[in-house]
């Protein structure tokens, strides 16, 4: 009677799908909205969307939110939320300010510190919420209000800049052609082209393996077409990055952790004990995992994670002005609920949010470049939102 | 006696799953029907399609209710007609007054404006009918959950409920309030109101119902007249095989002290000054199944709570002693470290990871087992899972199915792995029958023996002293927080229980 258990062996390639429309259906949705702004611009303005320079324009316009929604999952997944992540932003960024133009302290001392008081905001955040059980809510929107009002105080009001060249690096960089070619950056197709093979190599070994325990892998004709189409793109764009100026540090910096996040989320016994905790965290008490401690760390990643996104805002915009960072909470929740996190916590992926992420960046980047008004900008992506969230409950309920 | 309810050939199938299959039932006006059936068995499907929540349409079959066509669009519609299902769950909002509780989306108004003084008064008239002595005002929260299963019935009163159906009504009550709740559906009986009861008590269906049928795998399989009902038919019946043991045959031989509690205090963890437990000692022993009896409130879940890494209640005092030597369990990491593990009495809320599948619940207290240096690996989490899923007979088409899906039978399953995957020396039970049906009770006893068996120590907290005194080596009994006696296997008894609990009670009022 127990014995009903491998009989999904023969299910269809369409009900696979069903099964994982989400995961799927993002990525099929983030080419479509490419493809779309590509022929739109195309026709409309005459501009070539998908140019070298858009492209590293977009990477490096939308960084910051991606870093950043890396850390938000894990806070929303545990059940909380972090409001204050566009006024540390802010902070951090003044500190940089301060430190690097004021009081000419070196790059590669601002930048630990920098993330240091990062940390060190997180954690007085996550103190409250872990320990005493006040609402991450409420925590966060006094941390908005208190991190907003220092750095208008630490910046005077005023804007602090410019930032030496070694500063700026951390956002306008490119990395160097090791190979003296020029153009094509050869080190930036070589790298592109590696994370290629061992994007399609890993998926290939998990398959074996999953094969190997029994699991039921997903039908050959839907890892292939994926595969090809993250390869696809990902070679794609890494030839245009090449052509233009190579690959931005912040890219490298980007794709470094959102692969130490994945894995992370996925296959650390931490990782898993934060999703436990997000679903029932009186169970995952009483299964003898310290829920306090892990909700404190969250706030803590939130934090270093908000400080690294305010210095690649400062060097990006060359200065610190007080008003930095400020919305970019909303940004960065809206792109990990578009990335199909549960905002009751306890489930939600880091690809999901990087892919959430970029949509929301290219709606930014495509309505920019055709000069539609931030007013309908802002009426299309609450829509975008309330539709991605739509579509969740609705295949949940079906 | 007319036929009040037909329902003929009712079919209802889900994604991958017939849940009832060509169900036929037939209720006489003015009798109290029994269903039975093992959990998945159908039962609760059957009385969703019948009240409105699985609306006309989406099941096959048809229904006939006072003679003519049910075609019940929303539970609103059926209660329209009188057809009132009260949920094993309450559905009472525990911030509200009684009132404002008995008449929501009922309200006794005109224009939208409340008439408060003619509430109160239908309300104390209502609590009379259900014997309920309380205000109108008082906050349903504050009442326990015997009152507030009255509450339920005084508002399908106020309905002008013509059939009532309760699921599960007795599950979370005490002795005392069942039987309360018993005498007041035969009083309601007595006053016209055709009632359908389901429930997994054998001696409470003999008690009201005159007629019973049993569910069996989503079918039919038999209606019995009173005449015809028997503990013995009726468990045939639902199981399809003859139960001649409801307990597992067990070798029991007792080897040295495992588990050893003394003097422990604890104290409430809200309430100041207010002693949960009174200088509880005892001890377990290597395959030896130790139960704990007493009545609700007595405090067994908090002895056992404060005990497994004083996850309940603070100012805790006592030592724990394993194999002799005391040990530190001050948090629950410390405690399984200390090879103790507790199996709550309310698996949703406090075991089960709900939206997560069954092998991320199992490995979820013992994670390291299935990594290395915390890097997990998904082949061996799978394998374990998949060999407790053979060994407890987790019925399920695979080890990727959320939790929430599955019956309560097989969730305490997967509780009960979980445990048994940390490899715990004891195993505090709490509760672990509660809610699951005949044949999975004796598939839980197997397993309990089988773990004292491998040489680990178990304890067994039950309200059900018949499942007490069938698998007990010894049994402690608890009253207010103490423990007031001690019963090996040979002088345990229902009447010895009962007479130490009343003994040690000066207020002795339970009868």
């Amino acid at each position: 009677m127990a014995d009903q258990s491998t009989g999904a062996g023969g299910k269809g390639i369409g009900a696979h799908l069903g099964g994982h429309l989400r995961e799927n259906g993002m990525i099929l949705a983030l080419v479509a909205i490419v493809l779309f702004f590509t022929v739109i611009v195309r026709v409309t303005q005459g501009v070539d969307f998908l140019s070298a320079q858009n492209i590293t324009n977009l990477f490096l316009q939308n960084s910051y939110v991606i870093i950043m929604a890396l850390g938000m999952l894990l806070v929303i997944v545990a059940g909380h939320i972090d409001l204050s992540v566009g006024s540390v932003v802010g902070f951090t960024g003044a500190v940089a300010a301060v430190l690097t133009v004021n009081m000419g302290w070196p790059v590669y001392a601002v930048v630990p510190t920098c993330l240091f008081v990062g940390l060190c905001i997180g954690a007085a955040q996550g103190y409250w919420v872990a320990y005493w059980r006040i609402p991450s809510f409420i925590v966060t929107l006094a941390g908005m209000l208190v991190f907003r009002g220092l750095t208008l105080w630490l910046l005077d009001g005023q804007n602090v800049g410019p930032f030496p060249k070694s500063f700026q690096s951390l956002s306008t960089g490119f990395i160097p052609d090791a190979f003296g070619v020029g153009k094509p950056n050869m080190t930036a197709l070589f790298l592109v082209a590696l994370a290629a093979v061992a994007i399609l190599w890993m998926g290939l070994r998990a398959r074996a393996r999953d094969q190997q325990f029994g699991i039921t892998p997903e039908p050959m004709v839907v890892f292939a077409i994926r595969n090809f189409v993250v390869a696809a793109a990902l070679l794609f764009v890494g030839y245009k990055l090449a052509s233009f100026r190579g690959l931005p540090n912040v890219v490298v910096v980007l794709s470094v952790l959102t692969v130490l996040y994945a894995f992370f989320t996925e296959s650390t016994t931490t990782g898993r004990r934060i999703y436990a905790l997000g679903g029932n965290e009186k169970a995952a008490r009483l299964s003898g995992i310290n829920t306090d401690r892990l909700v404190f760390l969250t706030f803590c990643n939130m934090g270093v994670l908000a400080a690294l996104a305010g210095m690649i805002v400062a060097a990006r915009l060359n200065s610190s002005t007080p008003k930095a960072g400020g919305g970019f909470e909303l940004d960065v929740i809206a792109a990990v609920f578009i990335g199909g996190a549960s905002m009751t916590g306890g489930s939600g992926k880091i690809i999901g949010v990087v892919v959430g992420a970029l949509i929301m960046g290219v709606m930014n980047n495509g309505m920019s470049i055709m000069g539609i008004g931030i007013d309908y900008q802002q009426v299309i992506k609450g829509l975008v939102l309330l539709a991605a969230v739509i579509f969740d409950v609705y295949n949940k309920n079906k | 006696m007319a036929t009040l309810l037909e329902m003929r050939g009712i079919s209802k199938v889900f994604p991958g799953v017939r849940a009832l299959d060509h169900v036929n039932l037939t209720v006489e006006t003015g009798e109290i029907h029994a269903i039975c059936g093992e959990n998945g068995a159908g039962k609760s499907t059957l009385m969703k399609v019948l009240s409105g929540v699985y609306p006309h349409g989406s099941y096959d079959g048809e229904i006939f209710y006072d003679g003519a066509l049910l075609t019940n669009r929303s539970i609103r519609d059926s209660e329209g007609k009188g057809i009132i299902i009260i949920h094993q769950e309450l559905a009472l909002v525990p911030l509200l007054s009684i009132a404002e509780n008995l008449f929501l989306g009922n309200e006794v108004a005109s224009n939208g404006i409340i008439n408060w003084p003619r509430a109160f008064q239908m309300t104390g008239e209502l609590l009379r009918k259900v014997g309920l002595n309380e205000p109108p005002t008082t906050q349903v929260g504050k009442l326990g959950v015997g009152k507030q299963q009255l509450i339920e019935i005084a508002k399908a009163l106020a309905k002008d409920v013509r059939l009532l159906i309760l699921d599960e009504p007795t599950a979370a009550l005490q002795e005392n309030d069942s039987q309360k709740l018993l005498d007041l559906m035969l009083e309601l009986k007595a006053q016209g109101v055709t009632q359908i009861i389901i429930s997994h008590k054998l001696n409470e269906i003999g008690r009201v119902a005159d007629r019973i049928t049993i569910l069996r795998d989503g079918a039919t399989v038999s209606t019995l007249a009173k005449a015809d009902i028997s503990e013995e038919r009726i468990i045939r019946d639902m199981v399809g095989r003859d139960m001649a043991h409801r307990y597992p045959e067990r070798d029991s031989h007792p080897g040295e002290v495992l588990l050893e509690v003394s003097g422990w205090n604890v104290w409430h963890p809200e309430q100041q000054g207010r002693q949960m437990i009174r200088d509880a000692a005892f001890t377990v022993r290597k395959g030896e199944i130790v139960g704990i009896a007493g009545l609700m409130g007595a405090g067994r879940t908090e002895l056992a709570m404060s005990i497994f890494g004083h996850a309940y209640g603070r100012d805790i005092s006592g030592t724990v002693k394993m194999g002799g030597k005391p040990v530190d369990a001050s948090s629950v990491t410390k405690a399984i470290a200390a090879g103790l593990a507790y199996v709550t009495e309310d698996r949703k809320q406090l075991g089960l990871v709900l939206d997560e599948p069954i092998v991320r619940n199992i490995t979820l207290a013992n994670l390291a087992g299935v990594a290395t240096r915390g890097v997990l690996s998904r082949g061996r989490e799978q394998q374990v899972a998949e060999e407790y899923r053979r060994a407890m007979s987790i019925r399920t088409p695979s080890v990727f199915q959320k939790v929430v899906n599955l019956s309560g039978g097989n969730q305490q399953k997967v509780v009960l792995s979980k445990w048994l995957f940390a490899d715990p020396q004891v195993l505090i039970l709490d509760e672990p029958t509660r809610g699951i049906d005949v044949g999975a009770k004796f598939e839980i006893y197997t397993i309990m023996n089988e773990l004292a068996a491998q040489g680990r120590g178990v304890v067994m907290i039950s309200s059900e002293m018949p499942e007490l005194l069938g698998m007990c080596d010894r049994i402690y009994v608890m009253n207010e927080g103490r423990i007031v006696g001690e019963l090996t296997k040979a002088e345990a008894s229902q009447e010895r229980i009962m007479s130490l609990i009343l003994k040690n009670d000066g207020k002795a009022k339970v009868a």
